[in-house]
């Protein structure tokens, strides 16, 4: 199998390491690097359980490949909380509102809603927080308590 | 006094769960671990001629490659779980047929459904494990197949077991009153075939195992992702012929389970038998292809139903034959069908009853209770046929409901037959009308007629439809709970029923703080593992609430009253004049004077020291098994609003209402949760879910591209309304919510959109009402209308 180095900056720290081309980010993550916050629900990039964000952007880790990630920016659920233990607000606002239940799909849904709050400073809809997780599955609360939380998460920012 | 039971404690869960810290079983590495992968049949029914490893073993990174022979003699075939066969009375009543069908754990020489296991891989990881499936060569030789559930009862139908003679597996009936007097009174009888399609429950985490085998004290670990470790350590001690109590098997956080988790797999024998074998820790984590071929479906039932009724509505007595479409093995005895029988008259009193049932097997993945088992099923019939009736008689459907209901004043009311558990078959309290009253109010149901004849003026199509269920919750046989104070006075609560997002840490803390006047902060529940207590059963059927909770709050009164004992015996007094409160125990004409939890857990040491009163045995532990004299029945009514788009068969949710009865609320947020997401799932097998196989046995619906799940667009936040009849079964009162949520979506939803096309007269009796099928409803009826 080939192998290649990869430099990628997972949550802050560089990381130089070699992998196999074939390897998928969602299993680098999880079995090279020891992050299994990260998810991996369907592994065909539909349910968003393993959402990470690159450069910024929301990325299934299933549908793509660790080398693609060489030279970027990977930021996953183990870096939301401060150093000293204490919540993100949106994990804050999870808590809140009872917005999980197995917490399987959680770690996706945190990281979707990180970016869209991001790029979506003003306080949304209903509607419009209704798309923005519409990518991520949850078989467990029915969703109507993570539109809940996203709403408290914009209240806990200021 | 301060009460936790009955306040929205947040969950003790959540920490980690939020920071990426939780531990499900994909997440557990061990030193020198294998990992697994499974070939699976490519065929639903066929012959094996040979299989070729030669190159798949040579494989480089491949320890070995097991098939069936390698199994022989070593590990049994699953017969069927006894703990779902028929309590002696129950079957002496119905006199049940139930041929036992043994499934192999790998397929030795024929396949029987698309997904069965042929072959395991072990190798150094994943990735080099599935390189070698693909180098696997297996002959099959194919076989006719069948999958459609009147194909198979057929006298010329291909035999799926041969042992069994036919594929029909199991057969029971179930008979109440005089049938057939209530069909000559009748002024009106109605017949009709209403069909609740296969679906599968899909945890977002999948199924997966790790084991590991401590040659030193031959003790076996296996981390499996299951409602049940109890019976998994049980099957794996009979099919394996292992001492139990070198077994530990351990739930860790397990990502949703819904009924699916609720058996034991051939994986959850194959992969720890693998791990002792080769003495080196193996992993397994199922793909999300291979949970929706292997992973056990549910459902999946045809009723043809003939009622018998009144000019006024009233049900004078119903007929049901029905089959359940089992796929290629049952072990669950009758479970699912019985509940369907049992349930199906629901919260009506319909005095002659008449139901047959029959379990019967194609060449499909087998089914397993999932959320509801059996009962979405039998509401989906009965409330069509309320709504059938009252289209018939041209009568309000909520009158024809209201005619029929079990009144207030006939509670106890008993049914006449005897529940799953053996029990006579009693609603115990509840008022049907009032509830449904309710849930009317909240809707404003004048106001809606009102608003629907008018949209109808305009072109819009809105309906609003009603469904009611009950639900025997909290079946035994029992479930335990040890309750320990350690040394720092810190409370520990072990319980056999394992959680897979319940809430059991948050929940049952607070019935423990509250036998300790502590606050739950003080109190750590841990589950999940055969090692905290000699005995456990599960979290499945609404019962985890109903049976650990009633444990937990017995195990902690038993620990209170000896730490009041011995409280005694070290403020040498009578305890008569002590109370505990607040961790401590005090007297109770001065508070200010007593002992901590911590001060009477050391002095509960066994030694010189110790001050446990003379004749009973030192330490701070206590525990209970609380056995439940039967179930206890939830119930409730789920109220659609929908708009149909006429164009496009489009079905849109406007509102949607539960009000429900679960007796006593531990945590109103978490009661709220299960709620919501029940109607969430009820919602998706009303209208998207379905696994559809093909004529030749092939998995059309195999990924999340064609299984639809629903999302947060298709799911509306659910209005509630709740009762609080408490249960006279248990000493908290609670009644099961789990699956509450779940039963009634698909007959709300269908009676709503039947409403929202009256003009129509479309009727809806099967499932998921999805836009082309309703599309086709539509234009048929209007091809009618135009001739």
């Amino acid at each position: 199998m080939s192998m290649n180095t990869v430099k990628i900056k997972v949550n802050g720290r560089l990381i130089v390491k070699e992998i196999e081309s074939r390897w998928l980010l969602s299993d680098f993550l999880r079995d090279k690097l020891g992050l299994t916050g990260t998810h991996v629900g369907c592994e065909h990039g539909v349910c968003g359980a393993c959402t990470v964000l690159i450069d910024g952007e929301p990325v299934r880790s299933c549908l793509m490949l660790a080398v693609q990630a060489d030279g970027l920016e990977v930021e996953t659920v183990e870096s939301l909380a401060e150093d000293d233990g204490s919540l993100h607000p949106i994990q804050k606002a999870f808590a809140n509102n009872h917005a999980l239940q197995c917490g399987f799909c959680t770690p996706g849904f945190l990281m979707s809603v990180k970016n869209f709050m991001e790029i979506h400073p003003d306080v949304p809809t209903d509607e419009e927080i209704r798309e923005a997780i519409s990518g991520n599955l949850c078989r467990c609360t029915g969703y109507s308590n993570i539109i809940k939380a996203v709403k408290e998460a914009y209240v806990l920012k200021c | 006094m301060k009460q936790f039971v009955g306040q929205n404690v947040k969950r003790k869960e959540d920490y980690r769960l939020l920071t990426g810290s939780g531990r499900f079983v994909a997440d557990i590495r061990i030193e020198n671990m294998v990992e697994a992968a499974i070939l699976r049949s490519t065929y639903a029914h066929a012959k094996i001629k040979n299989i070729d490893l030669s190159q798949a073993k040579n494989y480089e990174g491949v320890l070995d490659v097991i098939i069936a022979d390698d199994l022989e003699g070593n590990v049994k075939p699953f017969t069927e779980f006894v703990e779902f066969t028929l309590p002696p009375q129950l079957e002496a009543d119905i006199k049940p047929t139930i041929k036992k069908n043994p499934e192999p754990m790998l397929a030795k020489d024929k396949v029987t459904f698309v997904g069965q296991a042929v072959a395991i891989v072990l190798a150094v990881d994943r990735y080099v494990a599935e390189d070698a499936l693909a180098l696997i060569k297996v002959e099959y030789e194919a076989l006719p197949v069948v999958t459609d559930p009147f194909e198979t009862i057929k006298d010329d139908a291909p035999v799926i077991h041969q042992e069994l003679g036919n594929n029909i597996q199991s057969h029971f009936e179930v008979k109440v009153g005089d049938i057939d007097h209530a069909f000559k009174q009748a002024n009106h009888i109605l017949k009709t075939r209403i069909t609740t399609p296969r679906v599968s429950g899909n945890p977002l985490e999948t199924r997966g195992v790790i084991a590991e085998y401590e040659v030193r004290n031959q003790q076996l670990e296996v981390w499996t992702s299951t409602q049940v470790p109890y019976m998994v350590r049980s099957y794996l001690s009979k099919l394996v012929g292992l001492v139990e109590g070198n077994i530990r098997v351990v739930a860790p956080d397990v990502g949703g389970g819904f009924g699916p988790k609720c058996a034991v797999y051939p994986e959850e024998i194959i992969i720890p038998y693998l791990a002792m074998k080769y003495k080196r820790p193996v992993k397994w984590i199922e793909d999300r292809l291979e949970h929706m071929q292997s992973t056990r479906h549910s459902r999946d039932q045809v009723h043809d139903v003939e009622v018998a009724f009144k000019n006024d509505g009233t049900i004078l007595g119903l007929k049901d034959q029905f089959l359940l479409d089992n796929g290629a093995h049952n072990s669950f005895a009758l479970c699912c069908a019985y509940n369907s029988a049992a349930h199906l008259r629901g919260m009506y009193h319909i005095p002659n009853y008449n139901i047959t049932g029959r379990i019967v097997l194609t060449n499909k993945t087998p089914n397993v209770p999932y959320r509801g088992a059996g009962r979405p099923e039998a509401v989906y019939v009965m409330d069509r046929i309320i709504y059938m009736i009252a289209s018939k008689l041209n009568l309000d459907p909520v009158e024809v409901s209201m005619r029929n209901f079990v009144r207030p004043e006939h509670m106890p009311y008993d049914t006449g037959i005897f529940y799953r558990d053996g029990a006579n078959m009693v609603l115990e309290n509840g008022d049907y009308t009032e509830s449904l009253k309710q849930a009317m109010k909240i809707v404003d149901y004048e106001e809606f007629r009102q608003q629907q004849e008018e949209a109808r003026k305009k072109g819009k199509y809105i309906g609003i439809g009603f469904s009611s269920y009950i639900e025997g919750t909290g079946i035994g046989p029992f479930e335990g709970a040890v309750v320990k104070i350690d040394s720092t006075g810190h409370i520990l609560v072990g319980v056999g029923s394992s959680p897979h997002g319940q809430s059991h840490e948050t929940t049952f803390s607070q019935i423990c703080a509250d036998v300790f006047g502590v606050n739950p902060e003080q109190v750590t529940v841990r589950a999940g593992d055969t090692s905290l207590l000699p005995y456990g059963v599960g979290t499945f059927a609404s019962r985890g609430a109903v049976t650990a909770g009633s444990a937990v709050q017995g195990a902690s009164k038993q620990l209170k009253e000896k730490f009041i004992a011995t409280a005694g015996v070290m403020l040498g007094v009578s305890s008569d004049v002590l109370e505990m409160h607040g961790g401590k125990v005090y007297f109770k004409n001065d508070p200010a004077k007593g002992v901590s939890l911590q001060e009477i857990a050391q002095a509960s040491k066994p030694g010189p020291r110790c001050r446990v009163p003379k004749g009973i045995e030192p330490g701070a532990s206590a525990t209970y098994y609380f056995v439940p004299p039967t179930v206890t029945f939830s119930s409730g009514f789920h109220v659609a609003v929908v708009e149909v788009d006429k164009e496009t068969g489009f079905v849109n949710i406007l509102r949607y209402i539960v009000v429900h009865d679960c007796g006593r609320v531990i945590n109103p947020k978490i009661v709220d949760g299960q709620i919501q997401g029940g109607v969430a799932q009820g919602i998706g097998g009303a209208l998207y879910e379905e696994i559809i196989y093909d004529k030749n046995g092939q998995l059309i619906t195999g990924t999340y591209m064609d299984y639809l799940i629903p999302t947060s667009m298709e799911i509306p936040n659910v209005e509630m309304g709740h009762q609080e009849y408490l249960s006279p079964h248990n000493p908290i009162g609670i009644k099961g919510v789990g699956e509450g949520g779940a039963i009634s979506p698909p007959a709300a939803i269908a009676n709503a959109v039947c409403d929202a096309m009256k003009p129509l007269n479309i009727e809806i009796n099967t499932l998921p009402i999805s836009p082309n099928k309703l599309r086709s409803l539509i234009e048929e009826a209007e091809l009618q209308e135009v001739y």
